[in-house]
């Protein structure tokens, strides 16, 4: 079994990225919309680990960074699925296209 | 005894009544506004009288000679060292002569609009309006400093203005309040500018230094001052002339007279007021003021003073002759006899006695005059209230109707046509005699003038209570006017036959010595004379009615008809302004305006709301449209600085 190096992360957390935002730009449900959202910052840990495990080892900056970061995402997604809820008591729909009028 | 709060006062009652009434007045004192501000002015004339009895009998008086005393004097901006606009009062022998005269005139008019006016819709206002004059008034004859006199004399044009626009939603009254404030205030730049000259000059602003720094030909500023020259006369005179010319739009000399006449659409109260007693004095206040800069370091300046005062004197004089408006005759009399004032300070010279004899000639015509003049105004008033017209041709016959009037009247045209013994009778004395010392041509006008103005206050006499035999308003339908009407009128007839009898000499001279005014039958009797010629003349024109004035006038048909027309004066400025001033000055600047200026605006604005229209569409509510923005963005601004800013 190989050891998976720096390179392999990169390459898994490149590709979570796209994916995210792959999904981001052509989902029309908000809650898959968000679901990118969390892709694409998990794909960030992903890059903190990865550089502080193989770069820098003796430190922990990258891992706090990360635990950091899932704490935001929580909160983002208590307030995103917030959003979603209450522009579905309205619209009874949670279709993104449907959420255009919010520009008013 | 001596104390500035007693003197502030005088003008601070009636800026209370103004403040309160102007505030409240409407909601609160509806009906007792007249009688609180007349109050009020009470107590202030009170405190006048008290504050000249104690100058000219008590304490004015050191080693026998008037002092000018400055019992108060606060520095309020200070520009440079001992260049400073104070709030000061001054007290010397024509400002508590004037503090008299405006507070028992204002008096009088309070009083008798009580009746005047009553009923009126802005009552309260109208008391407001007169109280803010009268402070205004007051505290233009107590200022200590040039720059505070210039504020006063700002605020009696507003109120001015106020006044005679009063009935605001009669058209012709407000052209009038507008034609009153635009030439009053264009002359005032005049008086700014010499305000601004002088004081260069002298360094101060306050009027005992500066009168002091450029009288004497040994302190710099008068060597400086008389040294600097512009168009070949040197700045001390400009300086002069310039203020004269603000004296002149507020006294309505020749040609700046255009606005008194129309002036009198204004209250008939406010007219005896303002434009008769008061606020047109303040031009020769103002000469009296600076007399001895005047005399000593700028006799080209009185000169012209003299001669601008003697030919509005005669101009108005001859208008006054055909004009058929009542008010309209009192309003150039009081211009003619405002040019006897200003060419008596003009005759004088500085010096001893005989030759000041001019200027104690002048203030003792100002304070007769504010009594004559006034009741004249006040019992045209009562005329007009009772035949409700300000025609002659609708009047006549009315002796029997308004007695009391009557009488009043008939003394008050006495007083102005200098029968002796009445009040005009003394000062015209010792103004002519003033002028025949000093300039025969100026002495010939103002004889002639006053034979003219006996013939035009008699023909007035003459068509408003003789003429017809019975009034078309049959027996009278109403009475004269109640006590207040009547009172005023009284009063102001016996100052108007008595107040010849005051020793003016005796207090207010340009130095402050006693001088003591002769008294010269053969002088006399050639000026009486032409004053009993023209009674006797109108007389046999006007105390019947007959074809005898039409007559005349069909024969002077040019000259009738040029001062009828009032000379084409106003023509003339009208020309002037919509001719000359709109077409070349007013008509490209309009252009420039519409064209450059609201372009460039307009071009700004509409750059701004085309941009906008083309991206407006960015903002389109897709949330993944900002993103695939945002996206492009970024990676944009990566490329950016990883291959070109490396």
């Amino acid at each position: 079994m190989i050891e998976p190096g720096l390179y392999h992360l990169l390459f898994i957390s490149t590709a979570l990225f796209f994916i995210g935002v792959f999904g981001f730009f052509t989902r029309r449900n908000l809650v898959t919309m968000l679901m990118s959202i969390e892709l694409i910052l998990n794909s960030v840990n992903v890059n903190f680990i990865a550089f502080n495990k193989y770069v820098w080892p003796g430190k922990l900056d990258g891992v706090f960074f990360t635990i950091f970061i899932i704490a935001i995402a929580a909160a983002e997604a208590a307030v995103a699925i917030a959003i979603i809820i209450n522009l579905y008591r309205s619209h009874q729909s949670i279709d993104v296209e449907d959420a255009e009028e919010l520009k008013y | 005894m001596l104390n500035a709060t007693y003197i502030a006062l005088i003008p601070l009652l009636p800026l209370a009544g103004f403040v309160m009434l102007g505030l409240f007045g409407r909601k609160y004192f509806r009906n007792t506004s007249g009688v609180i501000a007349t109050v009020l002015l009470l107590a202030s004339t009170l405190l006048a009288l008290y504050t000249a009895y104690g100058y000219f009998f008590e304490y004015g008086k050191a080693g026998g000679v008037y002092q000018k005393l400055v019992p108060l004097k606060y520095t309020w901006l200070e520009f440079s060292k001992g260049v400073s606009i104070d709030m000061g009062i001054i007290l010397d022998p024509i400002s508590a002569m004037m503090l008299v005269v405006v507070t028992f005139v204002s008096l009088m008019v309070h009083i008798y609009s009580l009746a005047y006016m009553k009923g009126e819709e802005r009552f309260p206002t109208y008391y407001a309006f007169l109280g803010l004059f009268t402070f205004s008034m007051l505290g233009l004859v107590l200022s200590s400093n040039i720059f505070q006199i210039y504020i006063f004399w700002e605020l009696v044009g507003v109120s001015s203005f106020l006044l005679i626009g009063y009935y605001y939603d009669k058209p012709s009254a407000v052209a009038a309040c507008k034609k009153a404030f635009i030439v009053t205030r264009f002359a005032d730049v005049g008086f700014l500018i010499g305000i601004l000259v002088l004081s260069y000059y002298s360094n101060t602003l306050d009027f005992n230094t500066l009168i002091a720094n450029l009288t004497s030909p040994e302190s710099n500023a008068y060597k400086s001052a008389a040294a600097a020259s512009f168009l070949g006369v040197s700045a001390l005179t400009w300086g002069l002339v310039l203020v004269f010319i603000g004296g002149a739009g507020k006294s309505a000399m020749f040609p700046l007279h255009i606005w008194l006449p129309d002036a009198m659409e204004g209250p008939t109260p406010v007219s005896a007021l303002i434009h008769a007693a008061t606020m047109v004095v303040a031009g020769v206040f103002l000469v009296a003021r600076l007399f001895p800069v005047f005399a000593i370091s700028s006799p080209n300046a009185l000169n012209l003073v003299a001669y601008v005062g003697a030919a509005s004197a005669l101009f108005a004089a001859v208008i006054a002759c055909t004009q058929t408006d009542i008010k309209r005759v009192l309003a150039y009399s009081t211009m003619s006899q405002i040019g006897y004032m200003m060419f008596a300070l003009g005759v004088a010279h500085w010096g001893a006695g005989e030759k000041m004899l001019g200027y104690t000639a002048s203030m003792f015509h100002l304070f007769t005059h504010a009594m004559f003049k006034a009741l004249l105004f006040l019992g045209a008033g009562a005329v007009i209230h009772f035949v409700h017209s300000n025609e002659m041709k609708d009047m006549g016959g009315l002796r029997k109707f308004m007695p009391i009037t009557h009488i009043s009247f008939l003394v008050a045209c006495l007083a102005i046509a200098g029968v002796p013994p009445f009040a005009g009778f003394f000062s015209k004395e010792e103004i002519l005699l003033a002028a025949y010392h000093s300039n025969t041509t100026v002495y010939w006008i103002a004889l002639i003038t006053s034979g003219l103005t006996a013939f035009y206050m008699f023909r007035l006499y003459f068509s408003i209570f003789w003429n017809k035999e019975h009034h078309p308003h049959g027996e009278a339908h109403h009475g004269e006017g109640g006590f207040a009407m009547m009172m005023p009128l009284v009063l102001l007839a016996v100052g108007a036959a008595g107040a010849g009898f005051i020793p003016f000499g005796h207090y207010v001279t340009a130095d402050g010595t006693r001088l003591e005014s002769e008294f010269h039958l053969q002088f006399s009797i050639l000026p009486v004379a032409l004053g009993l010629a023209g009674i006797v003349l109108a007389m046999w024109l006007y105390k019947k009615q007959n074809e005898r004035p039409d007559k005349i006038a069909t024969s002077l048909s040019g000259l009738y008809k040029a001062a009828y027309r009032k000379f084409y004066i106003d023509e003339i400025y009208l020309f002037i302004t919509q001719k000359i001033i709109f077409n070349l000055v007013g008509r490209p600047a309009a252009w420039f305006d519409k064209n450059v200026v609201d372009g460039l605006v307009n071009l700004t604005g509409n750059t701004t709301q085309l941009v906008s229209e083309k991206i407006k569409g960015i903002q389109s509510g897709k949330v993944q449209q900002y993103a695939i923005y945002f996206l492009v963005s970024i990676v944009g601004l990566a490329l950016l600085f990883i291959y070109i800013w490396k």
